[in-house]
């Protein structure tokens, strides 16, 4: 589903060379729920990015879906994010000035579905988050576990193939915060390819399979990569 | 489509949401295309009321006016331009400039001796009564045709034919009234030609009117008299021949350039408005990159963030020019009322100004809107 080769990414920040990713190779299979965990500064964020086609990696070759990510143009690089990728943001990045309905429907006004079809799948996943009932709230008018809820329903009214979910509880309390990780669990079983990435090793291993990131290298168990 | 009106519906939506934000953007707008329609509006409506007083008194008339004091031409002299097929009529005319006694009353005249053509080729009317005839040149008789504010003057009422006035020492009969036409002529006297010639003691006339026989003969009408004036004086710089339409052609060119130049001053005022716009533009963008970020990671196009900022600016340069369009109406009515004048409002300048306004909203909200397409999605949502 997702196969990243010899993947190089390299920033300059004044003097400084960050090597965020550093040959970091990684595949996921179809339907796999995998975990990218590692402390803050260690490039999981960078992988993530790469992974969700928002940014290109210097070196290294990425297939998402039998596709060359590299070969891309802007806009079909769009269509992807558009068409196989779901986001869940740390920040959940819902938009204020919209209803959760709106909200859920913005990625299907970019796939150029019909106002019908739109709405149906909206509200089919509000209503699989269990916020059928909230859905002319706005963002503002929603707990942090509600707005989450909204933006993984987001992610999957575009029937994306893969859904990216970036420290999803990472701004919530334990008890949403466990909400979160249910909904996701759920969502894993009924056949959604899941990478959740987090610095917490509790939510890690709820994923069938934990991927350690450290100073940009990818290593299979916490031994290798020194974390312990 | 969709996508067109869903960008349509949002650019709406943020608007309002910034209702203050938006009316001080669009006051440049607004301000421009007000300034561009209403005098655009005034300078027109001018021309239009002042160029049909000078048609109304026929743009087919040709006036001849003798300038040398020398040269010395009779009504005959005139009276041979009637041969021609272009000409319809000639009234050479005389006036002598005298007071008016009727008991106590008097009033300053112009007293115009004239043939029996004079009234049909001038364009005058009679309001009651008979005008001069033949039978009163060829009598010398002392009748006389008066305007309405001679006879205000004189009799302090319209009921005048039959009575007598006194004039350069003869008692003049009036015969009619001419009927008001709100200018200089109101206060003048037709008297017959030929007692007007016997009162200044000279057979000289200096001024005669010619009309055309159409609008479309003026030109020949004016050779042809020109012709006749240089064969009977042999010397151009003794008179002057010249025609209304001439008159008017020069004052609609002079009026033309002065709304082009009050119209152009407008339109920098609109370019104005237009700067004002990619401010706010560039404001709204950086407000809303991490808006843009999101749109990107979900799946929008450069296209349509595009779109999404190119309308938003067109939605408001529109409603500034609608709003303008509407107060330029408003104080258009407000200023005819209080100016006492027919003002209408200049449809070419109105939908000029709004096209204007559709071009300002792309031209000024491109590069804002190119701004936050080019924006990469990752940049755009880390910041904050």
């Amino acid at each position: 589903m997702l196969q990243l080769e010899h993947i190089f990414k390299t920033y300059y920040v004044g003097d400084e060379t960050v090597h965020a990713l550093d040959d970091a190779s990684l595949h996921i299979r179809p339907k796999e729920f995998v975990a990218i965990c590692g402390p803050s500064g260690s490039g999981k964020t960078t992988l993530m990015n790469v992974m969700g086609c928002l940014d290109t990696p210097d070196s290294g070759r990425y297939i998402l879906d039998g596709v060359n990510i590299a070969e891309c143009t802007d806009k079909e690089l769009s269509l992807i994010r558009s068409e196989k990728i779901g986001f869940v943001f740390q920040q959940f990045n819902l938009l204020d000035s919209m209803s959760a309905l709106e909200n859920v429907e913005l990625p299907l006004i970019y796939q150029k579905l019909s106002q019908k079809e739109r709405l149906e799948r909206a509200k089919a996943a509000l209503d699989q988050v269990g916020l059928g009932n909230r859905m002319q709230h706005r963002p503002s008018q929603l707990s942090g576990g509600q707005q989450q809820r909204v933006a993984i329903a987001r992610a999957l009214a575009s029937n994306a193939k893969v859904i990216l979910a970036d420290e999803p509880t990472g701004n919530l309390d334990s008890k949403s915060g466990n909400d979160i990780m249910r909904l996701i669990q759920r969502l894993s079983q009924e056949e959604n390819t899941i990478v959740l990435i987090t610095h917490n090793a509790e939510v890690a291993i709820q994923a069938q399979r934990t991927v350690y990131v450290r100073d940009g290298r990818l290593y299979n168990t916490l031994e290798e990569a020194g974390i312990v | 489509m969709t996508m067109f009106l869903n960008s349509l519906r949002l650019a709406v939506r943020s608007t309002l949401a910034n209702k203050m934000r938006s009316f001080l953007t669009m006051l440049g707008i607004i301000i421009g295309v007000m300034s561009v329609i209403v005098l655009v509006s005034i300078v027109q409506s001018t021309t239009n009321s002042v160029s049909s007083a000078i048609s109304s008194m026929g743009s087919d008339l040709i006036t001849i006016s003798v300038t040398d004091e020398d040269v010395v031409l009779n009504k005959d002299d005139y009276m041979a331009l009637e041969e021609y097929d272009s000409i319809a009529g000639v009234a050479p005319y005389l006036t002598v400039s005298s007071t008016a006694r009727s008991g106590s009353n008097y009033t300053t005249v112009s007293a115009i001796g004239v043939t029996e053509e004079y009234m049909e080729v001038a364009g005058r009317d009679l309001e009651s009564g008979r005008s001069i005839v033949a039978s009163d040149l060829d009598w010398r008789t002392y009748t006389a045709v008066i305007g309405t504010e001679v006879a205000g003057n004189l009799y302090e009422d319209y009921d005048v034919i039959g009575k007598t006035f006194t004039m350069s020492g003869h008692t003049f009969t009036i015969v009619g009234l001419l009927s008001e036409s709100g200018s200089s002529t109101d206060s003048q006297i037709l008297i017959p030609l030929t007692t007007a010639e016997r009162i200044s003691d000279s057979t000289s006339i200096s001024t005669c009117y010619v009309k055309a026989s159409s609008t479309g003969n003026v030109a020949m009408a004016q050779a042809l008299t020109e012709y006749q004036m240089l064969s009977l004086t042999r010397d151009e710089d003794s008179y002057e021949v010249y025609n209304m339409s001439e008159i008017l052609d020069t004052m609609d060119d002079v009026m033309n350039t002065l709304s082009l130049m009050l119209g152009g001053i407008a339109a920098i005022s609109l370019l104005v408005g237009g700067i004002g716009i990619m401010n706010i533009m560039l404001v709204s963008v950086a407000e809303r990159t991490r808006e843009i970020g999101i749109r990107k990671a979900i799946g929008a196009r450069r296209s349509h963030i595009m779109m999404q900022f190119l309308i938003e600016a067109c939605v408001l340069s529109i409603l500034g020019g609608l709003i303008g369009l509407g107060l330029s109406a408003l104080g258009l009515q407000i200023f005819a009322a209080v100016a006492d004048m027919t003002i209408s409002i200049e449809w070419r300048a109105a939908i000029g100004s709004l096209l204007f306004c559709v071009i300002i909203g792309v031209a000024f909200g491109s590069y804002p809107a190119a701004k936050a397409s080019k924006m990469t999605p990752i940049d755009a949502l880390q910041r904050n």
